[in-house]
C-alpha cells in the first residue's frame, strides 16, 4: 500500500507477502461475486430465493451458527481459552448448545407457525406495542453496539496486518464492511455465511495442529500450562491454577467464583439457561436464518445441525488462545503480569492471542489463508449486526411508528439510510470497545441487559396465556434496568464506571447480573399479569402453547424421513455427545 | 411466474416439469472454488516456497494444508456433481416471512 505508507506509525506485527494478498484477495473476488450473481438474479427473476429457500437444512444449519461465528467468537474466545484454559468451553458446551436444541424442539413451531417476519414481530402478536417499542429499541442498540464490537476487532487486525493507526484502521474497515453489504445485500448473507464457515475452519485448524506440533501435542500443552501455572511469577499475578485451567468444571477460573458449587450454579443457570437461552432462542440475527428455511421441519432442524460443527468449534478457537498463552512470549508476559508492548491497542491484551500465534507458528501462504479467515468471520458479523439492525429500524420502527404506509421502495431507501448511519455509530462503539481488555466481559454484559429478559417474557408468554401485554413490557424494561443496576454496583461489569458495591467481577458479575435481569422480569410479569387483563383467548392461537393445536406445531412430512433427519433423533444424538465432551473434558 | 420465464436462462434444464438444477449457484461450487484454488496456491508454495520450519515444528504445513484442502475441494464438486440441488418451479409463494428485509 504504498500510497498510504505516509500513514504507517507502527510495525506490523505480521509480515504479509505477495502470496498471502493473493489469497486474502481471492477471498473478497468471492465474496463480490456472490453479491453480484445474487444481485444479477434477483434483477431477473426470484431465481435466487428460490434456490435459497430450496438449500438442504445442512446449509441453512451451517449459516445458522456461521453468523455468530464472528470477531467476538473467535478472539474473545480464544482469548478466554489464554486466560482461563479449557474452562472457556463452557460458553459452547453449556452455553450454546443446549439452547441451540430447545429452539429447534420447543420454539421454532411457534415463530414458523405464527408466520411473523421478526423476532420483534412475534413480541408484536403477543404483547402489542408497549413489549414491541421496547424490545425493537434495544435490540437496535444492542446490534449498533456489537457491531461496533466487530468493527474494533476488524480494525484491529487490519492494523496488525498493515500498521496503520487504529483510527484509520477502523474507517477503512468500515468502508469495506459497508460495501460488502451494499453490494452483497441480505439476499446473499446465507451463501456468504456458508462460504465463510469453510473458509474459517480452512484458518484455524492447521493453526490448531500446527500450534499443537510445536508444543508436543496435546500431552505437551498440559504439560507446558501446568509448569507456567507454577512459577512464581503466575501465581503472584494470580493466574488460575495448572487443575481450574485444564478442566471445564467447575470452572472457577472463568466465573471468579470462590466456591465451586457456586461456580457450577452460575454457569448453569447464568450463562447456560438466561444468558444463553436468551441469546440463542430470542436472537433475530440467528433466528431469521432458521425462519427462512422451506418448511418446518427444516426451520426445526436447522439450529440443531448446527449444534454438531458448533460442538466442535472450541477446539479449533480455545486450544489455540491455550496455546499462545504458553508458546506466544508476549502473552506469557502478560499472563505473568506484565504489561507488554505491541498487539492491536499498544499493549498486547488477550484478544491479541491469535494473532500472534499466527504470527509465530503459520508460514508465508497459510498466513494468508488464516487472515483471510479472520477478515470472513469479522466482516460477516459486523454484516450480520448491521443487515438485522436495517430490517427492525425499517420494518418494526420506522414503518410501525413513524412513517406509515409508504410505497415498498420508500422503505428500501430508509434502509440504505440506516446502514450508512448504523456504520457511522458502529465507528463510535468501537472506540468504546478498545477501552475493554476483555470484549467478551463486554459482550456478555450486554446480552445480559438486553436478552436474559427477553427470555424471561418470551417463554411465560408462549406457555402462560394469562399473561397480559401490560406485564409484557413492564418486566422486560424492568428487567434490563435490574441488569443495568447490578452492573453499576459491582465490581467491574461496566469497567471503571462500576462502583464495586457488590464484591463480584469477570464473567461472574456478567451472568448474575444477566440472572438478576431474569428473575426481576419474572416476577414482575406475574405480579402485573394478576392486575391487569389478559388477551382474548381466540388472538392467541400460534403465539401460546395451550391455545395452539398440535398439528400446527409438526410437520406431517417429518415422519417418513429416515431417523437422521428427524428433528428429536438429531437433538436426542446432539445432547449425548456434548454431555460426552463435558465428561471428557 | 411460469415456468418458462423461471427458467429461461438456466442452461441445465433438466427438460421435465420445469424444475432445474441451481448450476453456478449451487453453494457447493462456491466452497469447492475457493478451496480449490487455495488449495492450489498452498501446494505450489509447499513445493517451492520456503517451507519455514522453524516456525511449524518441521512440518511442511503449507503442502499439508494445500492437500488436504483440495481434496475437500475435489469431495464437494463431486457431490455437486453427483446430486445437483433442484430448484423446484413450484414454491409456495415467499410471502410467509422469508423474504428479508431492505436491501441496504
Amino acid at each position: 500500500m504504498p500510497a498510504l505508507a505516509g500513514l504507517r506509525t507502527a510495525d506490523t506485527l505480521i509480515s504479509a507477502n505477495l502470496v498471502d494478498y493473493t489469497i486474502i484477495a481471492l477471498y473478497f473476488v468471492f465474496v463480490l461475486g456472490i453479491g453480484i450473481m445474487a444481485r444479477r438474479a434477483i434483477s431477473d427473476s426470484l431465481d435466487f430465493f428460490l434456490s435459497g429457500r430450496s438449500l438442504p437444512a445442512w446449509v441453512t444449519g451451517l449459516a445458522f451458527i456461521s453468523a455468530n461465528l464472528g470477531a467476538v467468537e473467535i478472539m474473545g474466545m480464544s482469548a478466554n481459552g489464554a486466560q482461563f484454559g479449557i474452562s472457556a468451553v463452557h460458553y459452547f458446551w453449556v452455553g450454546a448448545i443446549p439452547a441451540m436444541l430447545f429452539l429447534g424442539v420447543v420454539m421454532m413451531p411457534f415463530y414458523y407457525g405464527s408466520k411473523v417476519r421478526s423476532v420483534p414481530e412475534f413480541m408484536f402478536r403477543r404483547f402489542g406495542t408497549g413489549a414491541h417499542l421496547v424490545n425493537a429499541i434495544s435490540f437496535a442498540v444492542a446490534q449498533l453496539l456489537i457491531a461496533g464490537v466487530n468493527l474494533f476487532l476488524l480494525g484491529s487486525i487490519v492494523q496488525a496486518l498493515l500498521g496503520w493507526p487504529l483510527w484509520v484502521a477502523l474507517i477503512v474497515a468500515a468502508i469495506i464492511v459497508l460495501s460488502y453489504i451494499t453490494l452483497g445485500g441480505l439476499s446473499a448473507a446465507i451463501y456468504n455465511e456458508v462460504l465463510q464457515f469453510f473458509v474459517i475452519v480452512a484458518a484455524l485448524l492447521p493453526l490448531t495442529l500446527i500450534g499443537l506440533n510445536r508444543v508436543g501435542g496435546y500431552q505437551g500443552l498440559k504439560d507446558k500450562i501446568t509448569e507456567f501455572a507454577s512459577t512464581p511469577a503466575a501465581v503472584a499475578a494470580g493466574v488460575p491454577s495448572a487443575d481450574d485451567q485444564l478442566h471445564s468444571w467447575p470452572g472457577q477460573a472463568l466465573t471468579g467464583f470462590g466456591s465451586g458449587t457456586l461456580s457450577v450454579i452460575g454457569i448453569v443457570f447464568g450463562l447456560g439457561f438466561v444468558l444463553s437461552f436468551g441469546y440463542w432462542t430470542t436472537n433475530f440475527v440467528e433466528v431469521q436464518r432458521a425462519m427462512a428455511s422451506n418448511s418446518i421441519s427444516a426451520a426445526r432442524k436447522t439450529p440443531i445441525i448446527g449444534a454438531f460443527p458448533k460442538m466442535f468449534i472450541p477446539f479449533i478457537v480455545i486450544i489455540p488462545g491455550m496455546i499462545a498463552a504458553v508458546l506466544v512470549n508476549e502473552i506469557r508476559e502478560l499472563k505473568a503480569g506484565g504489561a507488554p508492548t505491541g498487539g492491536a491497542s499498544g499493549t498486547v491484551q488477550y484478544n491479541d492471542s491469535l494473532i500472534l500465534l499466527m504470527r509465530d507458528v503459520l508460514p508465508n501462504g497459510l498466513l494468508g489463508l488464516a487472515i483471510a479467515g479472520l477478515l470472513a468471520a469479522f466482516m460477516a458479523g459486523m454484516a450480520a449486526n448491521i443487515s438485522a439492525f436495517n430490517t427492525v429500524l425499517s420494518y418494526d420502527l420506522w414503518q410501525r411508528y413513524i412513517v406509515k404506509e409508504r410505497e415498498d421502495s420508500y422503505y428500501l431507501k430508509v434502509g440504505r439510510l440506516a446502514t450508512v448511519a448504523a456504520t457511522f455509530v458502529a465507528i463510535f462503539t468501537a472506540i468504546i470497545a478498545s477501552s475493554f481488555s476483555n470484549i467478551m466481559n463486554y459482550l456478555q454484559t450486554l446480552f445480559g441487559f438486553f436478552n436474559a429478559p427477553l427470555f424471561a417474557t418470551f417463554i411465560l408468554g408462549m406457555f402462560w396465556k394469562r399473561m397480559t401485554a401490560t406485564a409484557g413490557w413492564v418486566g422486560l424494561s424492568a428487567g434490563t434496568i435490574g441488569a443495568v443496576i447490578f452492573a453499576f454496583l459491582s465490581e467491574d461489569a461496566f469497567g471503571s464506571a462500576s462502583l464495586g458495591v457488590i464484591p463480584i467481577g469477570g464473567q461472574g458479575a456478567a451472568f448474575l447480573a444477566a440472572s438478576t435481569a431474569f428473575v426481576v422480569d419474572i416476577v414482575l410479569s406475574i405480579l402485573v399479569t394478576f392486575r391487569t387483563e389478559s388477551k382474548p383467548v381466540s388472538e392467541l392461537r400460534g403465539l401460546v402453547y395451550s391455545e395452539t393445536p398440535k398439528e400446527d406445531l409438526v410437520d406431517p412430512e417429518e415422519a417418513k424421513l429416515p431417523w437422521y433427519r428427524r428433528t428429536i433423533p438429531l437433538a436426542s444424538v446432539a445432547l449425548v455427545l456434548v454431555i460426552a465432551l463435558n465428561f471428557a473434558f | 411466474m411460469t415456468d418458462n420465464q423461471h427458467s429461461a436462462d438456466q442452461d441445465t434444464d433438466t427438460a421435465q416439469g420445469g424444475r432445474h438444477t441451481a448450476g453456478a449457484f449451487d453453494i457447493r461450487n462456491f466452497i469447492g472454488g475457493l478451496l480449490g484454488l487455495y488449495g492450489i496456491i498452498l501446494t505450489l508454495m509447499g513445493l517451492f516456497g520456503d517451507q519455514e520450519l522453524d516456525k511449524t515444528g518441521g512440518w511442511n504445513a503449507n503442502l499439508y494444508t494445500g492437500i488436504g484442502l483440495l481434496i475437500v475441494s475435489a469431495i464437494f464438486i463431486t457431490w455437486a456433481r453427483l446430486k445437483p440441488t433442484i430448484v423446484p418451479a413450484h414454491v409456495e409463494t415467499a410471502d410467509d416471512g422469508a423474504g428479508p428485509g431492505p436491501t441496504p
